[in-house]
Formats: structure tokens, sequence, C-alpha cells
């Protein structure tokens, strides 16, 4: 048993908002934890959706677009592996195997439509010459055509064939030292997103505090938003201790001491 | 002539134009378009003359980007950079540009560290972690906390910056950005510290040793060393690993493949479990 029409026609509208949510880049439609869950609501199987999404959304923590750089698709490969693993009945770690392929894939796709879009940039040119600004909020919104077919096609193109058996047959005959294989990698490549943002903050100095997150993390049982209020106090109170942050009148007081004391130390 | 200005509803219009900043996002230009499309309004209330206008399309239609959630501050400045040409004032369409571009490198290093480094992996960690429960608490707290925040950024900073006008650059000239930034820093390094440790699962059940004593076996793995030694260590020592590699432009993509392969074959040979 397949799809019905409705599900088919929901996921490709979802398909439309994710793909759009990915671009846009505000609203977060396109996040694994969003998207699983909505799917999930739509395959009417909610539970799946949402602890997919929350696995695949502690995977891709880190994947983020600085400048014009793509990280790795969260949008396609959030509902292809939740339509997937809810249709054939699969295990959250072979949605896990199916996302990141999928998500390369996706990550191919978002640069093929970040260049088209590169045609609406210069129609609206040509419309500024005759201030049709009409014409130019069009030309700005119809971009996003583009994104959402991006999502849409490839998920209606999944969601139309895909069958029980035929995820079975195809899942089925990866063999058990992969899967197992997965599941433990899965454990291990969170860590890649962390990596990632420690590298985008690019601030060695400030590495103490990684260090020590990481140690408390390990001897207690404080939860997540504990530590966001403890990271934010020791983040207040060393912009106030930070010696380059101190009143610029206190500086030059200092340098001008300093100064003195040289001279004094030269009279010496 | 009365002097022309932004109506609060020109300006309310603007922010909700400034949530689809990225909409026509382009490898040429990036947010050229998305910039244009947010001073629309501000365009059509400042200027009647149509060649006034055709040259202020102009002047936006040239490269920008930034982080979409910090674009406020700078749409407000150069709404209010706008408003004083238009009421006469001598600025010339390369100031209005270079204010824009300058403020470009603050406000990404700004928004970078706190939207995509604090703001978005806390919200949504804090989210996956209720979701892994099964709880739908989990997603709908990530949208509603970190769409609240970045609307606010995005609706206030707009104000801000309309208001300050010029004077926010000066303001920038202390140390504002800089003292946010830091804090951003800390606070993101801190989480993904406890992150690192608390959703990391490497297991290495090598055993070491097996000793019976009184008909009771005690197995040592190599697992059981390493807690005792420090939880988590290896967790961490891969993270400053792919970080490294990263540095060394080698591709996330490329890391998460590898990191599959050790996976499978660690699974195979009994290493990892």
């Amino acid at each position: 048993m397949g799809l019905s029409i409705i599900q088919i026609v929901l996921l490709v509208l979802f398909g439309c908002v994710a793909g759009m949510g990915s671009v846009l880049d505000s609203f977060q439609t396109h996040r694994p934890l969003i998207a699983c869950t909505v799917v999930g609501l739509i395959l009417g199987d909610v539970q799946t959706g949402v602890i997919l999404g929350g696995t695949l959304e502690m995977i891709a923590l880190g994947w983020m677009n600085i400048g014009a750089a793509q990280s790795p698709d969260s949008a396609l490969a959030s509902i292809i592996s939740t339509i997937l693993v809810i249709v054939g009945k699969q295990s959250i770690s072979a949605g896990i195997a199916i996302a990141l392929p999928v998500a390369v894939a996706g990550q191919v796709l978002t640069v093929f439509a970040r260049t088209v879009t590169i045609f609406f940039q210069h129609a609206a040119d040509r419309y500024a010459e005759d201030a049709n600004f009409r014409m130019i909020d069009i030309c700005h919104i119809t971009a996003l055509v583009v994104q959402a077919l991006r999502v849409a096609i490839p998920t209606f193109l999944v969601a139309g064939v895909v069958s029980p058996e035929g995820v079975q047959t195809l899942l089925g005959s990866i063999p058990e030292v992969i899967t197992g294989g997965l599941t433990v990698a899965g454990g291990m490549i969170v860590v890649v997103g962390y990596a990632m943002v420690l590298n985008m903050m690019g601030a060695r100095y400030l590495m103490a505090f990684f260090f020590l997150g990481f140690v408390i993390a390990a001897f207690t049982d404080f939860n997540l938003v504990a530590f966001g209020i403890m990271g934010a106090v020791f983040a207040i109170t060393y912009v106030q201790l930070d010696p380059r942050f101190a009143e610029v009148k206190t500086a030059a007081v200092c340098s001008v001491d300093a100064a003195d004391d040289d001279l004094d130390d030269e009279l010496d | 002539m009365s002097e022309k200005h932004l109506t609060k509803g020109d300006r309310i219009n603007m922010f909700l134009r400034s949530n689809f900043q990225q909409a026509s996002f382009n490898f040429e230009r990036i947010h050229a378009l998305g910039m244009t499309f947010d001073m629309v309004p501000a365009i059509k209330r400042l200027y009647d003359k149509k060649e006034d206008q055709v040259a202020a399309l102009k002047r936006h239609l040239t490269f920008f980007n930034v982080t979409p959630g910090a674009v406020g501050p700078i749409l407000g400045v150069t709404a209010a950079l706008e408003e004083s040409k238009a009421n006469g004032a001598e600025i010339d369409e390369s100031t209005i540009g270079s204010i824009k571009v300058g403020l470009m490198g603050p406000f990404c290093g700004v928004g970078d560290p706190i939207f995509w480094g604090t703001l978005r992996p806390i919200t949504a960690a804090i989210g996956a972690s209720l979701a892994l429960t099964g709880s739908l608490l989990g997603p709908v707290l990530f949208f509603l906390a970190f769409n609240l925040i970045r609307i606010a950024a995005l609706y206030f900073g707009l104000e801000f910056g309309y208001k300050k006008g010029v004077g926010l650059v000066q303001n920038l000239a202390g140390n504002m950005l800089q003292k946010i930034t830091e804090g951003a820093a800390i606070l993101g390094l801190f989480v993904m510290g406890a992150l690192v440790s608390k959703w990391t699962t490497i297991n290495v059940p090598l055993v070491v040793s097996q000793v019976t004593t009184d008909g009771a076996t005690v197995t040592t793995t190599v697992q059981d060393i390493l807690d005792q030694l420090l939880p988590g260590i290896l967790a961490l020592g891969l993270t400053l690993l792919v970080s490294r590699l990263l540095k060394k432009n080698i591709s996330p993509i490329t890391i998460i493949f590898i990191l599959f392969a050790v996976g499978i074959v660690g699974y195979g040979l009994g290493i990892l479990a």
C-alpha cells in the first residue's frame, strides 16, 4: 500500500515550504526538527517523525550557510528519510543512513537553484530602469518558486512511488555490518557539527570555555537549559572584566602613569 | 516644501519584507535584490520624481550580504540616510553605498556567531533533546524560541538603526558589537563543550582484562578505563581532530563519510559498538 493522494499533495506542499525555508534561512522550516515532525504528522506517525527529527537535528546542528558557502541540505534529507522510515517501518538509524547521502544530493541542487536565480536578479535590473516597483517585488518573490520546486519535485518523485515492500527490499538487502556500523557512526558524526561551530567562532583565546563546558557536563547531570544559563553568566562576567573593553579614560590614565614610571626609572 | 519622513507603517512594511531577505539569493550579487525589495517602501515614500526613484533602486541593486537575522540595523541606517538625502542633505550616492558595505563586515561578524553559533544550536539542541523522548514540545519550542528572537532582532534592529541613523556607525566605533560577539562566542563554546560530552556516543567495548574472583567475573573494557580517566574523552579528541581537518578545507561531507567508513569497519572488527 502506497500513500494516499491527499498525503502526496500535502507532502509536496510541505516540500515547497521547506524548500523556501531552506533559502530564506529565517523561519527554520527546513531544519530536521521541524521538517521531520511535519512529515510525520502528514503520514500519521508523529512520534517517529519527532524522534527522527531530534536525531537528525543533533547531526545537523552546525550545518550553516556562511556567506555564499552552502552546507549539506537538511530540507530534502529530512523529508525523504522520514517518508522512507515511516512508510517502510524502518529504524531511526536507517533514517540516518538515508538522510546523509540525500543531504549531499540536496546540496548540489541548492547550488544549482541559487545559480538559476541570477536570472531574477537581471530581470530586476531591467525593471529598475523604469522604476517598476511592482515587478521588482515580483522578481524577488518568484525566485522563491525555484527554491520550492528544488525540494518539492524530488519529494513528489519519492512519495509517488514509495511502498513498504519497496523500501524493505531496498534496505533489507543491506548487510547487518553496514547498518550496525552506520548506527555507530551516527553517534560520532554529531561532532562534525560541533567542530563547524567551533571553527566559525574562530576565537582560540576563548576555547577555555569550551573545555569548561565539557568537563562540567562530563561530571554533572545539568540539562541544556542550565548550561545555557551558566554560559550566559560566564559570557556577561567575562565581557565586563575584559580589559579590552575597560573605559578608554582609565586606559589613558594608566598609560600616563606607566610613562611617568618609566621617566622615574630613568631618573633613578 | 515639507520634509519627508518614513511612517511607522513604512517601517513595519520594511520589517515584514526583511523576513524574506534571501528569497532571491543568487551567487552573483547575493542579497542585492533582497535589499532593494526591503527598501521599496522607503523609496516610494521618499522620492516623487521618477529619475530619483530609478537612481535609488539602482544604488541598492548592488552586491550585499549579511546574516539574514542581522539585517535590521543596516536597513534602518540605510533608510535614515535615504531620508536625509531626500530632504536635501548633502549625501552623495557613493556615501550610502559605502556605509552599507562598511556595515556588512561588522554585522556578519556579530550575526554569524549569534544566530548560527549560539541561538540556533542552543534552541535546536534543547528542542532535539526533548524530541528524542518523543515529545512534540521539542520542535514547537525550537520554532517559537528561534523565531521570536529572530523577529525581535529584525524589528528592533531596524527601529534602532533608523533612529540612530549615521550615529550608529559612530556607536560601532565604540565596542558594542565586539562585546556582543565575544559574549556570544563564550556562550556558544561553553554549550558546545557540554554537547560534545552529553550527545556524542563512542563506545570501545574491547576487553582488556577478565578477572574471576569468587565466581563473579569482572570484565574491564577499553571504554571502562577511558571513562575512569575522563568520560567522553574520545568524543573530545574526535571533535578537536575534526575541527583541524575542517580548517584544512576538507569538506564536512567528506568527513562525515570517512566517519561512516570508520563506524562500519570498527563495528565489523568489534572495536566500536
